[in-house]
């Protein structure tokens, strides 16, 4: 295959950035959307030129490194995959692909198209977790929980953070990423008896860290590599509400 | 804990405000439209719904500055939420995408602008008399001697003119678009949707969107086809 790939170059955090079309030829077709910048980044180290700087890790579609916005959608065309699972046939014989940075004021562009995500962390740090007591192990199946309430906790922990959902939000609102950090637990025995503490400091630092706010267009739902529903949203909502308005203590 | 000052500040907080007050006004839309509908009914009809309404004072005046701050909190806190939505991206795509968020879902900013503003219309030609001071100045003699205003014929000369009339008509369009993200959005908002609620949430927010529609709409078409026309001894 032969691409026209207009990619985000920009030096640093503070530098100004801008297209720079590269063609990209003889790519196979099987090859992965990473490999193909591999290939381009090879290349351009071939002709004493700098490569494009982006993220991956596991290439497994699990780790939540890779991101990039393909022709405006976040991690590409193909629904419920991530980048280093999208593979060149997924494009045409010729196509020109613009891939740019994931965009929010809350993910600074750090290199090219390496963005700064650790907002995601101070979220988490936030309240994304249970305290436990340190001691022995407690038995597996000490606690009983329903087949239903663990299948929907197991849903909202398939979120890999990897913040597909703020770069595709109109509003870069990390709405979806908070909720399924907060549903995870909601759903489990373990994360009840800090349920409130968890929404309203986790609601905190997300507004605290810039991101925008969810006007429910969805569009965060249909641009999650891991088809995280927005119904979590909504349970947010509902756990905020209690804890608030409701005056909840736990 | 977290104080209730503190949560309703929050973005969440904010949009559970935003929900609740478009929530009321929707009722109160709702209300409006099936007493104005009394139009159908004739002069008699809708003159005394309307003389009913004012010879309560204080439910009346209740309920306006109650509208007002429902109208105000609404529209106040909706562009605080949207500046901080457009900070929150100051660095726009070079190529734009939209996969599944819908056209009206993006415009509630510019619809509910544009609604603000046809409500102010409307409001200086029906309750304050300033467009058409003429008819607003009309009245209805009844049998025993006594008058009351004659909203009807107002109405019904207001809407003769296709101006004024397209002016409604748009403005009920604008409106439809606006609810009909809204109705369903607060729902989620409040926390109310779940995975098996969200398609019949979906379904009342359009059915209620085109009953408001429809109903609204009807008025002017109607005086605009001379389906009602104006009282004898009114020109």
């Amino acid at each position: 295959m032969n691409i026209t790939v207009r990619v985000w170059r920009q030096e640093g955090p503070a530098a100004t950035g801008h297209l720079e079309t590269i063609e990209a030829t003889d790519v196979s077709a099987d090859s992965s959307f990473l490999e193909m910048l591999d290939l381009v980044n090879e290349r351009l180290i071939s002709a004493g030129r700098e490569p494009i700087a982006f993220d991956h890790d596991c290439r497994e579609g699990i780790c939540g490194m890779c991101s990039l916005v393909i022709d405006g959608v976040p991690h590409g065309p193909r629904r419920a995959t991530t980048t280093c699972q999208l593979h060149m046939r997924s494009f045409t014989d010729g196509a020109t692909i613009t891939i740019e940075p994931f965009r929010a004021k809350a993910f600074g562009v750090l290199r090219d198209l390496v963005v700064d995500r650790s907002g995601f962390d101070r979220i988490i740090q936030a309240g994304g977790y249970a305290s436990v007591n340190t001691g022995g192990a407690p038995d597996a199946n000490a606690i009983p929980i329903g087949k239903g309430e663990a299948d929907l906790a197991m849903d909202a922990a398939a979120c890999i953070g990897c913040g597909a959902c703020v770069a595709a939000c109109p509003n870069a609102s990390a709405m979806l990423f908070t909720a399924a950090k907060v549903a995870h637990y909601g759903h489990l025995p373990q994360g009840e008896p800090e349920r409130d503490r968890r929404v309203t400091r986790m609601v905190e630092t997300m507004d605290a860290e810039g991101f925008g706010n969810c006007r429910n267009y969805y569009e965060c739902e249909a641009a999650c590599p891991k088809e995280i529903p927005v119904d979590f949203i909504a349970e947010l909502n509902r756990d905020f509400r209690r804890a608030t308005v409701q005056g909840g203590s736990r | 804990m977290t104080s209730l000052s503190h949560g309703l500040g929050s973005s969440v907080g904010r949009k559970l405000v935003v929900a609740v007050t478009g929530l009321a006004l929707l009722g109160f839309v709702l209300g409006h439209m099936v007493g104005n509908l009394q139009l159908f009914l004739g002069q008699d009809a809708l003159n005394g719904y309307a003389a009913l309404i004012k010879s309560k004072p204080a439910l009346l005046w209740g309920a306006r500055l109650g509208l007002l701050a429902f109208v105000g909190a609404h529209v106040v806190l909706a562009l605080e939420l949207a500046a901080e939505n457009k900070a929150a991206r100051p660095h726009g795509y070079a190529a734009p995408g939209r996969i599944q968020s819908t056209p009206n879902a993006r415009s509630m900013t510019l619809t509910g602008l544009m609604i603000l503003a046809f409500v102010i219309y409307h409001l200086a030609h029906l309750t304050w008399g300033v467009t058409h001071p003429a008819d607003h100045a009309l009245v209805q003699t009844l049998a025993d001697g006594t008058t009351r205003p004659d909203v009807f014929s107002a109405v019904v000369l207001g809407f003769q003119d296709p101006l004024v009339a397209g002016a409604y008509l748009v403005a009920m369009l604008l409106l439809g678009l606006h609810i009909g993200h809204g109705i369903q959005s607060v729902f989620q908002s409040l926390g109310l949707t779940t995975s098996s609620s969200r398609g019949t949430f979906a379904k009342l927010g359009a059915g209620l969107t085109w009953l408001i529609v429809i109903g609204n709409c009807a008025m002017p078409v109607a005086v605009l086809a001379g389906v009602i026309t104006l009282p004898e001894g009114v020109a």
